[in-house]
């Protein structure tokens, strides 16, 4: 009896075991990904066709008014479009707007609406949805400032059925990438769950923490775009789930993070980008010992950020010095990015100076969900340990971080990265003025304040970008902070697909795609 | 009936208790929802808009008492994060959570009461010592172990699933089961081995009570003792274990959830405490509750069943 369970068990686990093996093995396979940044196929462009995009990100809102934050605004992109858009090489080109002209006082922005743009809904664009969306979004009825680069708005008229005047309070001859903002349609009330605008996809579905799907807008406006009928965005919840979807082929492409890439087979195409953002290891300026420029730049000169680009990058990001991203290549000053080059005995020799000649203790904040923040501490708290200063991790959760680090301020340093809403250098730079209620490193200087508003009111454009310039290097001068490095981004596509286009913003362009297989 | 009444009242009270420190609890920890819905480049005004729309400028005690009054009448409320009824969000995820509750549970009963039996019987024989030996290996193994494994090997190495390829059950009812097969076995393997060395345990207790001797000694077969008498008294322990464990996966099997991709409750509940979307917390809280104390109360049921002694107690 018992000699027969026995070799019952042994034969049905023998079998098992046979069945199990990975006999025949499809691909997995650990080869290097092929192709990095290199130029893709110019093929011929095939229309139709479904897209499946994977991204860690969850939607929440979805009226661009009401939802600014970076990660909703990558899908919102396709959907909405204002009077201007912006293209990869950072101009802003005509969209809802066929042509404007500006007043030679800059106190007013005329804009003559495209003959034939109609909305995803069919009906066409009118001036009044223009002025219903701009006195929306800056509040002229309410009072209530929606989207803060229009808060020079004072009015907005029609002039006639396809001509808007913007009014604003005071000249500003570089008010045009705000108007980037979205046109809606004027009275519709469900923009939060069901958006409707002009862009090239239009909203089909969402499932929280599922998928977005996007359709093809039948009526946009530019010829021959978009290629693919329908987008569905996959929302998973971290980058492992991501890998998984590529590998198992349930999605067409992805944004991946770095340690990941190397794990794809040869059948993607890993295409890396700037991710438009700044991170920095942010000093709390008016907490000791940070209230002291000295000190601000001693930790500057501690900090390499070299080698956090090859320790946490792999290589490949691209250091800064300023808060303006390097995508914006008109406006960054990119020679501040060597202004502070790791010297140690510099930095101990500026701490003795500021009187802390045995460095000092100090915490830094993180949010515990950016892996790549953490990692970025935990080398910069090797570094500081060679001029003296012990740093400790603190990692929250990101609903902390946000309200206590960066709403309420209450931390002596935390490393995170910042993007701009717009194209205009002001997006960075703002946050800097003394009084900015964004002001999260708590930075003040009446120079920097009076600087600023000196480039906000520059009617030249020379004199213009020569004063963004000045106030950048203001900053690295005072060490408002230690800014690191542009993070890439990586992006992996499957083969046959091409017309992945890179933005100097945080967007990401589904119309551009296109199979050619 | 005073047995059904106790037990209603505890229901009501447990769900009441739990629901009143998840709210004190989520209001003590620092975060605020509308924040993190707006984003860093949110004005003040907007951020003051969304508050009072949202009914957060109220006061502690008067938003507690809305979402009571409000659930009492069978609304939940309404998302902070999503904009749309939590009820409806609940429905959408009931179904992937319970058939996958439901698919592992078989599971783990298809395989734990063979392997627990059958260890009991082969017990200091080589095949029980290679039985135990699984076991052990199987209860030292984390779970969440062997649901990335499955996602590996089943998945990318051997496509026996699309990984991600989750199939709405409102689309395609096969293809949604079938792909609940790896999840459910991913759920249902690190609890085998707990619920076979249960009852492996209790039915070795009990081959030693007098009974069984008596019976042997007036000529029953092992095999009748053993199905006819033991698993009967062997299975109270069991039963309870059972309980816990269906209150357990009915809650969400977080993890797995997570890591084969499926919206289930699970996932909702962890992106719900992030975002400080108190309306679904505390819906998705008392849910929970309510769950755990039927599922034990009905273990408790079946154990009056089995063992007419537990009936006499109440």
């Amino acid at each position: 009896m018992k000699k027969n369970i026995a070799l019952r068990m042994i034969s049905s686990l023998l079998a098992a075991a046979v069945l199990l093996s990975p006999a025949a093995c499809s691909s997995g396979g650990s080869a290097v990904s092929s192709g990095s940044s290199s130029a893709q196929e110019e093929k011929t462009p095939q229309d139709g066709g479904d897209f499946v995009y994977g991204l860690q990100t969850q939607p929440r809102h979805l009226n661009p008014y009401l939802n600014t934050s970076a990660d909703t605004r990558v899908i919102l992109f396709n959907i909405f479009e204002g009077l201007v858009k912006p293209d990869k090489d950072g101009n802003l080109n005509p969209a809802v707007a066929e042509s404007y002209t500006t007043s030679d006082d800059a106190a007013s922005y005329t804009f003559k609406l495209r003959p034939g743009v109609k909305f995803q809904t069919g009906k066409a664009v009118t001036a009044d949805d223009v002025v219903y969306s701009l006195s929306t979004a800056a509040g002229l009825k309410t009072g209530k400032l929606l989207v803060a680069g229009l808060k020079n708005i004072k009015s907005v008229e029609a002039k006639d059925a396809s001509t808007v005047t913007i009014h604003l309070k005071e000249a500003d001859y570089d008010f045009l990438p705000e108007l980037t903002v979205a046109i809606l349609p004027k009275g519709y009330t469900e923009q939060d769950t069901h958006p409707i605008g002009t862009g090239p996809y239009m909203f089909e579905s969402y499932s929280p923490q599922q998928k977005l799907v996007l359709k093809k807008n039948p009526y946009y406006w530019q010829k021959g775009l978009p290629h693919f009928d329908k987008v569905t965005f996959k929302l998973e919840s971290d980058s492992n789930a991501l890998l998984t979807d590529l590998q198992g082929g349930s999605v067409d492409g992805a944004s991946i993070a770095n340690n990941v890439a190397s794990q794809l087979g040869s059948e993607f195409q890993v295409i890396a980008s700037n991710s438009n953002s700044v991170q920095l290891l942010a000093l709390n300026n008016k907490t000791e010992p940070f209230n002291n420029a000295d000190v601000r730049r001693a930790v500057c000169y501690a900090v390499n950020p070299d080698e956090i680009i090859q320790t946490v990058d792999f290589g490949k990001g691209v250091r800064c010095g300023s808060p303006v991203i390097p995508g914006l290549k008109k406006y960054c000053d990119t020679s501040l990015a060597k202004a502070y080059n790791h010297n140690t005995a510099k930095a101990k020799q500026l701490l003795a100076k500021a009187g802390y000649p045995n460095g000092f203790s100090m915490s830094i904040t993180v949010p515990s969900n950016y892996t790549v923040h953490v990692e970025t501490a935990q080398v910069i708290v090797n570094e500081l340990k060679e001029v003296g200063i012990k740093a400790t991790i603190h990692q929250v959760d990101f609903a902390t971080w946000l309200s206590k680090a960066y709403h309420n301020r209450e931390y002596q340093s935390t490393i995170v990265s910042v993007d701009g809403a717009t194209l205009s250098p002001r997006s960075y730079l703002s946050r800097y003025v003394s009084d900015s209620d964004k002001n999260f490193t708590n930075y003040s200087s009446a120079a920097y304040d009076a600087l600023y508003r000196k480039a906000e009111t520059e009617k030249d454009e020379t004199k213009r970008i020569a004063l963004y310039k000045q106030a950048q290097k203001m900053l690295s001068d005072d060490a408002a902070s230690v800014y690191i490095q542009d993070i890439s981004n990586l992006n992996a596509l499957k083969n046959g697909i091409s017309g992945f286009t890179a933005y100097p913003l945080y967007v990401f362009d589904a119309a551009s795609l296109y199979r050619t297989k | 009936m005073k047995f059904f009444a106790k037990k209603i009242a505890a229901l009501l009270f447990t769900m009441f208790l739990v629901s009143i420190l998840t709210f004190i609890a989520f209001n003590l920890i620092p975060g605020d929802p509308v924040q993190l819905m707006l984003g860093t480049n949110a004005t003040p005004q907007s951020l003051a808009e969304m508050r009072s729309q949202l009914g957060l400028d109220r006061s502690l005690p008067e938003r507690y008492a809305a979402w009571a009054v409000g659930l009492l009448h069978g609304d939940m409320g309404t998302s902070i994060q999503y904009s749309r009824p939590v009820s409806s969000l609940l429905w959408e995820r009931l179904p992937v959570t319970a058939w996958l509750a439901v698919l592992s549970l078989l599971l783990i009963f298809l395989c734990s009461v063979p392997v627990g039996i059958l260890s009991a019987r082969t017990n200091g024989t080589p095949v029980g010592k290679f039985l135990d030996s699984l076991t052990m290996l199987n209860l030292s193994l984390p779970g969440y172990f062997f649901g990335i494994l499955f996602v590996w090997v089943f998945g990318v190495l051997l496509r026996c699933f699309v990984p991600g390829g989750y199939v709405d059950w409102r689309e395609d009812f096969g293809g949604f089961l079938r792909f609940l097969f790896f999840p459910a076995a991913a759920v249902a393997v690190p609890n085998i081995a707990t619920a076979a060395k249960f009852l492996r345990s209790s039915v070795l207790a009990e081959l030693d009570c007098d009974y069984v001797r008596t019976a042997l000694g007036k000529g029953c077969g092992r095999s009748a003792i053993l199905y006819k008498h033991i698993l009967k008294n062997a299975s109270i322990p069991v039963i309870t274990l059972f309980g816990m464990m269906t209150a357990e996966v009915f809650s969400g099997s977080i993890i797995v959830e997570q890591v084969f991709s499926l919206p289930g409750i699970g996932r909702l509940l962890i992106s719900s405490v992030s975002a400080r979307d108190f309306p679904l917390i505390e819906s998705l809280v008392v849910y929970i509750a309510f769950f755990v104390v039927v599922a034990n109360f009905l273990a408790d049921v079946l154990i009056r069943c089995v063992d007419p002694r537990m009936r006499e107690k109440a």
